[in-house]
């Protein structure tokens, strides 16, 4: 399958002129969607719905900027992706300890039933961890420049892939635990409502 | 060009429409009405649709049946507590709901078929020639089944459903055609059955859905329902009489709490008269009276706009238009509210009854290539995955994903030449499947026996620009296609649809002489019926002559009836209508006076 990256004309680079690719996506939406094809034969049309799918598909993996580090290392190891998969990601090791910790704070706060107090110090812990999550994905998105730059210069990529697909991983886990402990709290709405919100 | 009509298939009303030089335009049946109430009833005479169909709610209870759009694409399990307060029967079966009309079963996509035979027919009449195609609006929150069993009406119907549109993106079209505006736009539809809300960018001719949201079981019908369980209190303590049981009584409560629920859009306070059998009822109702009743239910349209919001990633001051659609939005309450939440007024300056139907035109006038410079982007209202071990739901196509849309998954098998593997797909956003829509489960076959994890089959998800999923399986490593079949959990078969595509054309009236000659001939039953009543009651207060004198108009209109020229049937009812009229307001003026009476005794009896 065509990469996104190939579908608008990009090279395979972090920094994306977001209001260009928009434009070219209506542009792109213009040339492929069904309702401009509704005309021709049964074989067209099933071609420009597939096309049509992957124009959309691509602009929503690369309009955002974490969304795009996402499938750029997906692309980079020929992992087929998709998007809110709900395998639980294990604990990156330097995150175990830590983890840990709130595993014994939740167990604490739900012996003690959860009251006032426990419930009180869950919200706490959820706020610092929400902070960092945030963090993570300021500090993922800050490397995308060191990216681009290798990716001209011709420099090694390897140990910058590994270090993104780590904090990736760190970010994806702590979102686990923020919703675990929002479910303890009892306050989940919607479960998968999490996986989109990047 | 094609001619392809635009269609609003609606709760409480559906209208046809059409783009005629550039500008979208409702058509109007002979009578010059444009709304056609989404009602069917079955009669000794035959079917009727609309107009005919209401004067028999009340009189025909069991067999007129209205806001079929609430059991499309349902279960049993779905309806079954709003199922006490429909008079018709529901048969209680998992799969599909199905309504008993005397010794025969009909399905909502058959009861629906023939509110968009009567559209078919009222555009056919205004083109003088066939009309086959069709675009459909449906709610942008319905679920893949219910937008089946609105594709599946419109086959049964005869017409070939080109698209299926959600209905507030509709409206934006029929908005974006007046004038092209820029910017983030807010379409709150709340209508008689349904809620949406849309957020959507509009530049440059493209309309890109951003997000969407809602509730496909609120709407008017819910604000008529809290007035008569209102009523009937009131009701209950002032006249010591209960009234659920009687199912034409609660029609006709129904329909008086409805008419009352308009009038207090526009006035502060109204009066609502129903002279029932057996008493007279008469009762004052402000409009605070109404909005204590209905707050609860605007209240729950707040959360899902606020969650539009969030999944668009704007704020409401981001929002540089609110639009109004679907009846409903003209009650002040929710006018209100939604200016509350957005922080700027909310307009309509289309009509909101019609704009859904004008936008669906416009999108029929795109497809037919008569519109290149507007492009809608429309997007799956709910999540769309597959049920994994452990009965968790892992998510192949988030909501809010921009269709046509697709996601590929890999299987394989567990045991040693195994041929077939199951999938059951589901749409929602809980994490366990038994939380979620189950929508069908997939047999894939036909695989070649292989050592147990070898084969790897490749199965395509596809949403097309309805919405509506298509799956697709191969084998990678012999490239063989395999076999899906398809068995939906909520909707009918291919088989079950053909069937009914063939029975209608067994037993359709067509033909729009029978239908309309069925139409005129119920008409004159059902004032026949309520002459003999008024006949029965007026005792002291109609004279001899006056009393021959509509008997005898009576007798006429009985005798034209069984013939079949339809003026003259016409002509007969109204001047039985004519004679009685007098008769008719004394009647009414007296059951008005003993309730005012009997209200006042009460007064006098408390304050004694």
């Amino acid at each position: 399958m065509t990469d996104y990256f190939t579908v608008f004309g990009l090279p395979r680079k972090l920094a994306v002129d977001v209001a260009a690719l928009q434009r070219r996506f209506y542009e792109l939406s213009r040339e492929h969607h069904p309702d401009f094809h509704h005309g021709a034969d049964a074989a067209r049309q099933a071609e420009v719905l597939a096309s049509s799918a992957l124009v959309n598909r691509a602009y929503r993996a690369l309009r955002d900027p974490l969304a795009r580090v996402e499938y750029l290392i997906a692309l980079e190891e020929g992992r087929e992706v998709r998007e809110g998969a709900t395998e639980k990601p294990r604990a990156p090791r330097g995150l175990l300890e830590e983890m840990l910790e709130v595993q014994e704070t939740l167990a604490e706060a739900k012996a003690e039933g959860l009251g006032g107090e426990a419930a009180g110090r869950l919200r706490d812990e959820r706020a610092r961890l929400e902070a960092r999550h945030a963090a993570e994905a300021d500090a993922i998105v800050a490397r995308a420049p060191d990216w681009d730059r290798l990716v001209d210069e011709g420099g090694d990529r390897k140990a910058l892939l590994q270090w993104l697909k780590e904090r990736l991983a760190t970010r994806a886990y702590l979102r686990t635990v923020i919703d675990d402990l929002t479910d303890a709290l009892g306050e989940r709405e919607e479960s998968h409502a999490s996986h989109r919100r990047h | 060009m094609p001619r392809i009509v635009g269609i609003d298939l609606g709760t409480t009303n559906s209208l046809v429409a059409y783009v005629e030089g550039g500008i979208p335009r409702v058509i109007p049946d002979a009578e010059g009405r444009t709304l056609l109430p989404s009602i069917v009833a079955w009669t000794p005479n035959g079917v009727v649709v609309g107009e005919a169909a209401r004067r028999q709610l009340a009189r025909n209870a069991a067999r007129t049946v209205y806001s079929v759009k609430r059991l499309m694409g349902r279960g049993y399990e779905d309806v079954k507590d709003e199922l006490a307060r429909l008079p018709f029967a529901v048969t209680p079966q998992a799969e599909v709901v199905s309504i008993r009309i005397g010794d025969r079963e009909v399905t909502p996509p058959e009861v629906s078929a023939h509110v968009l035979r009567a559209l078919k027919q009222r555009a056919e009449a205004h083109f003088g020639e066939p009309v086959e195609q069709a675009v459909i609006t449906v709610p942008a929150y319905f679920n893949d089944a219910q937008r089946q069993a609105t594709k599946d009406a419109g086959r049964i119907a005869g017409l070939e459903v080109l698209r299926i549109v959600n209905e507030p993106t509709a409206a934006s079209l029929a908005y974006g055609l007046q004038k092209m505006a820029q910017g983030v736009i807010a379409v709150y539809d709340l209508g008689g059955g349904t809620f949406d809300i849309s957020i959507l960018r509009v530049k440059d001719g493209v309309f890109e859905v951003l997000a969407t949201n809602g509730n496909t079981h609120l709407g008017g019908d819910d604000f008529d329902r809290a007035m008569v369980d209102w009523l009937l209190a009131d009701i209950q303590v002032r006249h010591g009489i209960d009234l659920s049981g009687d199912p034409e009584a609660m029609q006709e409560l129904r329909l008086g709490a409805e008419a009352a629920k308009c009038r207090l859009s526009f006035d502060d306070r109204t009066v609502l008269t129903i002279p029932f059998e057996r008493f007279a009822y008469h009762r004052d109702i402000t409009r605070a009276d109404l909005e204590a009743m209905v707050e609860p239910l605007v209240a729950a349209t707040l959360g899902p706009c606020r969650q539009a919001l969030a999944d668009a990633g704007l704020g409401a001051a981001q929002v540089d238009e609110v639009v109004l659609v679907g009846g409903s939005t003209r009650m002040p309450l929710v006018q209100r509210r939604v200016t509350e939440l957005f922080g700027r007024p909310a307009h309509s300056r289309l009509n909101p009854d019609e704009v859904v139907a004008l936008g669906a035109a416009v999108q029929a006038q795109i497809l037919a290539g008569g519109i290149t410079d507007m492009l809608l982007l429309d997007v799956t209202p709910l999540s769309l995955g597959i049920e994994t071990l452990g009965g968790i739901v892992s998510v192949l196509i988030p909501r809010n994903t921009t269709i046509p849309t697709l996601a590929k998954e890999y299987f394989t098998t567990s045991v040693d030449g195994q041929t077939a593997v199951d999938l059951h797909v589901l749409q929602g956003e809980r994490e366990l499947a038994k939380d979620n829509r189950s929508l069908a489960r997939f047999d894939l076959a036909g695989v070649d026996p292989m050592p147990a994890g070898m084969p790897k089959i490749e199965v395509t998800f596809l949403i097309d620009a309805n919405g509506i999923l298509q799956a697709q399986a191969r084998e990678l490593r012999t490239g063989k296609a395999a076999s899906i079949e398809v068995k939906p959990t909520y909707g009918l078969t291919e088989t079950q649809v053909e069937q009914m595509v063939e029975d209608s054309y067994t037993y359709a009236e067509d033909d729009v002489n029978a239908r309309l000659l069925i139409e005129t001939r119920t008409e004159a039953d059902t004032v026949i019926n309520h002459v003999e009543r008024a006949l029965r009651q007026a005792g002291g207060i109609v004279a001899p002559e006056e009393r021959e004198r509509i008997e005898a108009a009576l007798a006429v209109l009985r005798t034209v009836r069984e013939g079949t020229d339809r003026d003259q049937i016409r002509e007969r009812t109204i001047e039985l209508n004519q004679a009685t009229a007098p008769l008719a307001e004394r009647m009414m003026e007296a059951a008005i006076k003993d309730a005012v009476t009997s209200k006042r005794a009460d007064w006098l009896l408390e304050r004694s």
